[in-house]
């Protein structure tokens, strides 16, 4: 794979000016997570509002993968329901495991990431951000339950 | 020596990655494989396999002869006494894990200390560790002083004392790349009574080894990153220190006679060869030695002691590297690790890689080193006998293009 398939210039552009960076004053899901293996780190801000996310941010350092792929979810997953944002997740997820999903084209600019699939070590990278996103959501709704 | 000579014996380097000749600087996680040592096994099982010391046909005689014969190479190669002390394990971390139970389970008491140090590879570490759970002594480590990539030795007498039991540090660092004094440790551990262990998985490799002159106890090595196959590494023990030690694992071959409530053990080293062992692998790893004692040891390091001085100018060059480790070339193995701080190395290593440079981008197993240097992860160019100085020159580039892919519209 060449350089520019994997490092596709929105990858770049996000890696080096993040979307929604910095912290919330009110957030619903705060979370911290990491890779102790490669040092991405990550704080995740979401808050929600009538079952929709009015708010999200993220705090992080780590490979431009991580970061990139971070910055992208943020400016996604702002103004969408809990469904469609776990739905999100979770095709983000399945095109990063390589399982093609019919409904990748939801993803976007997030496809640009689909290159990193060819190097295994780094998926978890792209991941980071999605699964700290899933685990938050699904403690919030232990919390309140259910959106109506 | 001739590097440009020397490449054409190893099959896996004439290979494109990515539209790009391949440049392999990841030699300190596992070297490639010489033709010899991939024909001799491919000539093995075509012709001699069979099963070591229990048959008594031609084939088994054959295999036993040159599995032996291997076991006798590696002794000579770090220049043990005699084979007898030389053990086969699947690879360093097996033999470092022999040593740390066999040896340290039945020796270690609470109030014992296993002193290590901040280089150590988590195979070095957490062997001991799990030693010490079970048997109550505690890990003591003696520092790295960051700024000269060195072991802090004026710290080592404070950290020795009649209740330490082993010292366990390794002859090269695989992420600073600087030698260790084994021989002046080894005194000083030796006055207080405590037991020797070297890790020589990135040493042996490399430069001219002699256990005598080190003056360990133990001796610990790995196949594949010197030329041979995967799946075979070794321990060398003082022979008095194995005679009087339990076996590692129980099993066949490491028997003398068996009932059902107990055995007799086998004489040395087969006490701690229990089961089938990686036969053609260890007759792998004894061509491999036959290949590079003809190039020599000597020769092999001054090879890399060159390249590591070049790589250290060429990199030296680019604004925002930070290389670790000691700077003087002489006085370290073959490899140079380096980050900048904009950039995770994570991205230097696949960056490399769409350009065909294959290096070693994290932790490097050794996490309280890394926690040591403040870095999440190092990127490592390791050298070995086939690189040359245009490969240093194509990294040197590459790195450029890594700053250029990654700061590119910031200008930074
Ligand atoms: C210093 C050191 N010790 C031990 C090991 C483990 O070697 P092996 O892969 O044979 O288990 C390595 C290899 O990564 C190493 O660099």
């Amino acid at each position: 794979m060449s350089l520019e398939e994997l490092y596709k210039e929105v990858i770049l552009d996000h890696y080096r000016s993040p979307r929604n960076k910095g912290t919330l004053n009110e957030a619903d899901i705060e979370l911290h997570r990491d890779n102790p293996l490669c040092g991405d780190e990550i704080d995740l801000y979401v808050d929600i509002k009538d079952g929709k996310i009015a708010g999200v941010s993220f705090d992080g350092k780590g490979c431009s993968i991580s970061q990139a792929s971070i910055s992208m979810m943020t400016e996604k997953l702002m103004g969408m329901s809990q469904e469609d944002a776990e739905g999100l997740a979770n095709t983000f997820k399945a095109m990063m495991q390589g399982e093609d999903p019919q409904d990748e084209d939801s993803l976007g600019d997030l496809v640009a990431l689909k290159g990193v699939q060819k190097y295994p070590v780094r998926i978890k990278c792209a991941l980071l951000g999605w699964n700290t996103f899933l685990e938050g959501l699904k403690s919030y709704r232990e919390k309140h339950g259910e959106p109506a | 020596m001739n590097a440009n000579e020397i490449r054409k014996d190893f099959p896996t380097l004439d290979q494109e990655v990515n539209g790009h000749p391949l440049v392999y600087l990841d030699n300190g996680a596992t070297s490639q494989r010489p033709r010899a040592v991939i024909d001799e096994i491919k000539r093995f099982y075509e012709e001699d396999n069979s099963n070591v010391h229990r048959s008594v046909h031609t084939l088994g005689e054959r295999a036993t002869l040159l599995y032996e014969g291997a076991r006798e190479k590696v002794a000579d190669f770090i220049g043990a006494p005699g084979p007898r002390g030389l053990i086969f394990t699947k690879s360093a971390t097996e033999a470092l894990n022999l040593v740390a139970y066999a040896w340290g389970r039945h020796h270690l008491a609470p109030g014992d200390e296993v002193l290590i140090s901040e280089m150590e590879h988590h195979s070095n570490i957490v062997s001991w560790q799990l030693a010490c759970q079970d048997t109550g002594a505690t890990i003591k480590a003696i520092p790295v002083d960051v700024d000269e990539g060195i072991l802090e030795f004026d710290k080592l007498d404070g950290l020795l004392s009649n209740r330490t039991k082993v010292v366990a540090v390794t002859h090269v660092s695989n992420v600073l790349g600087t030698i260790n004094p084994i021989s002046e440790i080894s005194a000083r551990a030796h006055e207080v009574g405590a037991v020797v262990v070297c890790d020589g998985a990135q040493a042996a490799p490399h430069i001219p080894v002699n256990v005598v002159e080190l003056g360990c106890d133990f001796y610990v090595g790995t196949g594949h990153k010197m030329c041979g196959p995967t799946g075979i590494g070794f321990v060398w023990g003082r022979e008095e220190i194995l005679e009087e030690m339990n076996p590692f694992h129980g099993g066949g071959e490491m028997i003398l006679d068996v009932w059902m409530d107990r055995a007799t053990y086998n004489e040395l080293p087969y006490k701690f060869e229990a089961g089938t062992p990686p036969i053609a692998a260890a007759i792998g790893l004894g061509v491999a030695i036959d290949y590079l004692n003809d190039i020599g040891m000597k020769a092999v390091h001054d090879h890399e002691v060159e390249l590591g001085k070049y790589a250290m100018q060429r990199l030296g060059e680019i604004s925002g590297i930070k290389i670790f480790g000691p700077r003087d070339a002489d006085r370290k193995g073959g490899l140079v690790s380096f980050s900048f701080e904009e950039i995770h190395a994570h991205d230097v290593g696949t960056i490399l890689d769409t350009l065909g440079i294959a290096v070693r981008a994290g932790h490097h197993c050794a996490k309280p080193l890394m926690r040591k240097l403040g870095v999440p992860a190092t990127t490592r160019a390791s050298f070995y006998i086939y690189n040359t100085k245009d490969e240093v020159d194509r990294l040197h580039d590459g790195l450029l293009q890594v700053q250029k892919t990654m700061q590119g519209g910031l200008g930074l």
